[in-house]
């Protein structure tokens, strides 16, 4: 078994060596989970990618594959971009962990960055920005604002990542409104404008009048506009058409900096196996506008809380903070270690239902 | 005026020339689209259908499409045997999802031991928990003569949310600190169905696909079954008088479809997909609805059709990441294929008459 591998992955490389010849461009290529146009998540990964081409001119040369399923057919997506002579491959979904870690065993010469993930190797890095920071602002605001005092949260999977954001909002709409009640829907799913639009409608029927989002489409915000008095976030991209409401404000995800720093140190030949989790403080996560919907008061706190985030003086996850069944998390004072929140398997006091398991 | 005269018997010389006209059509219509998008049309089209086959990777891509089209042929075999004798299961994607989950449990439950005996087990135990879940929509239809396509189909809804389940619970790798997912099944030895011959694609569904087409050829031409399968599709009246046990056929073809939608979801599990995870299902279990029917629902049609299906699938992805043509005028693409296939099928059952106006 070992002997099939070994000729594989010489077969591969020699593919590889010859399509490595023929080019002098550095070559960048991009795995999407949804189409370029969800508005989304995609969307601001698609932006990054499209700085880097701004940023480097002629001396790059990106490609893209959209839609690709998180599955068997990820792995031939980032195998036909390594044999078409890519230099550096950015995987931008969770669900495309095990098959980058594959593919890159077989390509030792092209550098691989996948998004959100826990697994690495010599040519793989990870990346992911600290979303919960912005959760923390989101929270904040929809605690305030909501006044049947209940919140929808649509959830995509029940991975720590979206697990961190639900437990960050809920903490600061719990500050600030103690009767809050999340409810919590499961989409399974990342992209699917008519599974998202029906979660937000059920959500809203329920009596929920903040919907918050961990999906990637504008189908939730464009159902809380037709319900009206229902109150969005943009969720990894500003979705400014739906501003001034339902979309108050949004968490945008920026990834330009980092992608070029990263072209940059493979044409440098300085680029290293690294594990980056940038927050509000290095432009990673960006607060978007607060529209006049919020009361001027209320946009001050949350800009000041944001501000006080962006330099480092507050946590989103400082104690007392106790998990669901009661027991102690974090003693007061005391402040999350990103080992625990990277892998965030429960909910914190209050939080009501189960994560799925 | 053109008139449509229905021939007796299908056009032999039409039937095997309108698939070379659908597939010519398609790309004077694709071409054009690519045309329009500001694509070079016959760049478009030669790293579509050339390139997977003699392009310059074509050493990987010829591997792969075998590695798509292996999962589509074996469960596009099963699905043919019933809808010939007016079975339609639909719920290949649920059977599909049932045998990669009994399967993977089945292997994950010895785990980390490393006995051969592990893969033989989990193929078997793959085969059964698809042909089981086959068994639900047969047996409620023989019982209580429900129809097998609404429940097949819902029943792939709730293999769905069972995937779903195992993925964040029992079948959840433990040593993957919150993440949801089970072990790599094609890291761990014992459960690895790798490639035979290395850079080839041929792994063992591959090789179960095309068994499954050499018996069903034999089945359906040389068996008694397979007479009782035309003849229950064809006039089920003349079968019932034929002593054809309609029961013993519905239960027969299910647990066929099932079973080999089982064995396909338990290699890919195995294999490609490397794990149970809460999406890992692709949709094959759909596309093979379609692929039966292009293969016109002949096992020898419906390899050639799985391996088309798999071209255009490779070919599309190919272009989308080297020329950047979009993943919606891909799909757009095989669409069109799909539609000049089936609509040129009007020349092979009909005869097209020129009647000058005024004559009857």
């Amino acid at each position: 078994m070992n002997l099939t591998k070994l000729l594989a992955g010489t077969a591969l490389a020699l593919g590889l060596a010859t399509a490595a010849a023929a080019q002098d461009k550095t070559k960048v290529g991009f795995i999407f989970v949804g189409p370029v146009g969800d508005g989304g998540w995609t969307y601001e990964h698609n932006e990054g990618r499209l700085a880097v081409e701004e940023h480097f001119g002629d001396k790059v040369e990106t490609v893209y594959q959209e839609s690709v399923p998180e599955g068997a057919d990820a792995e031939r997506a980032m195998t036909q971009m390594a044999l078409g002579g890519a230099d550096l491959i950015f995987t931008t979904s969770f669900g495309y962990m095990d098959p980058t870690i594959n593919v890159a065993a077989k390509f030792p010469d092209v550098k691989f960055e996948h998004a959100t993930g826990f697994k690495r190797a010599d040519n793989v890095s990870t990346y992911s920005a600290r979303f919960y920071e912005g959760r923390a602002v989101q929270g904040h605001i929809a605690g305030k604002m909501t006044k049947t005092n209940k919140i929808g949260y649509i959830g995509s999977f029940p991975i720590p990542e979206v697990i961190r954001g639900i437990n960050s909002a809920y903490i600061h709409a719990k500050k600030v409104n103690p009767d809050v009640e999340f409810s919590i829907v499961w989409a399974y799913t990342w992209f699917d404008p008519a599974k998202e639009a029906d979660a937000a409608k059920a959500l809203i029927e329920q009596g929920a009048d903040v919907i918050l989002q961990h999906t990637d489409s504008t189908a939730p915000q464009a159902a809380a506009q037709e319900a009206g008095n229902v109150i969005t976030f943009g969720q990894a991209s500003d979705m400014a058409e739906y501003a001034p409401m339902p979309r108050v404000s949004s968490i945008i995800d920026n990834w330009a900096p980092y992608y070029i720093d990263r072209v940059q140190a493979v044409m440098d030949g300085t680029w290293e196996s690294t594990d980056t989790w940038d927050g509000i403080g290095p432009g990673m996560v960006e607060i978007g506008e607060i529209t006049d919907a919020v009361p001027a008061e209320l946009k001050a706190e949350a800009e000041a809380l944001r501000d006080s985030i962006g330099a480092g003086e507050y946590h989103p996850f400082t104690g007392p903070i106790n998990k669901q069944d009661g027991t102690a998390w974090l003693a007061e004072g005391e402040v999350a270690d990103d080992g625990t929140l990277a892998g965030m398997n429960f909910y914190v006091e209050g939080l009501t239902g189960d994560i799925p398991q | 005026m053109i008139q449509l005269e229905k021939r007796p018997t299908p056009s032999k010389f039409w039937t095997w020339t309108t698939p070379v006209l659908a597939v010519a059509l398609t790309m004077i219509a694709g071409g054009l689209m690519f045309a329009l998008l500001g694509k070079n049309p016959f760049l478009a089209i030669k790293t579509i259908f050339y390139d997977p086959i003699l392009g310059e990777f074509a050493f990987y891509y010829r591997g792969q499409l075998l590695v798509k089209a292996g999962p589509l042929i074996l469960i596009a075999v099963g699905l043919a045997m019933g809808f010939k004798a007016g079975i339609w299961n639909i719920g290949a994607e649920g059977q599909y999802i049932m045998g990669a989950i009994v399967g993977a449990g089945v292997g994950l439950a010895f785990y980390p031991s490393d006995s051969p005996l592990i893969l033989p087990a989990m193929i078997l135990a793959g085969a059964i928990g698809g042909l089981l879940w086959a068994m639900i929509p047969a047996i409620l239809k023989v019982k209580f003569s429900t129809n097998e396509i609404l429940v097949s189909l819902l029943l792939v809804y709730v293999a769905e949310q069972i995937q779903a389940a195992m993925a964040l619970g029992l079948l959840r790798n433990p040593d993957a600190t919150g993440f949801p997912g089970s072990r790599n099944l094609a890291q761990w030895d014992a459960s690895a169905n790798l490639e035979l011959i290395a850079g080839t694609g041929m792994h063992l569904g591959v090789v179960a696909a095309l068994i499954a087409v050499i018996f069903a050829y034999i089945l359906l031409s040389r068996h008694l079954m397979g007479f009782h399968i035309q003849l229950a599709g064809q006039s089920p009246k003349a079968a019932r008088f034929g002593g054809v046990n309609p029961t013993r056929l519905v239960i027969f073809c299910m647990a066929i479809s099932g079973a080999l939608a089982g064995l396909a979801g338990l290699f890919e599990v195995t294999g490609p997909a490397g794990q149970i995870s809460i999406n890992f299902n692709s949709g094959y279990g759909f596309t093979a609805i379609i692929v039966a029917f292009l293969g016109r629902l002949h096992p020898i049609g419906i390899l050639l059709a799985g391996l088309l299906m798999a071209l255009t699938y490779i070919g599309g992805e190919a272009a989308q990441a080297t020329l950047g043509i979009p993943a919606a005028a891909i799909q757009a693409f095989q669409g069109m294929l799909l539609f000049f296939l089936l609509g040129v099928d009007v020349l092979s059952n009909y005869r097209i008459r020129f009647l000058r106006k005024g004559v009857a």
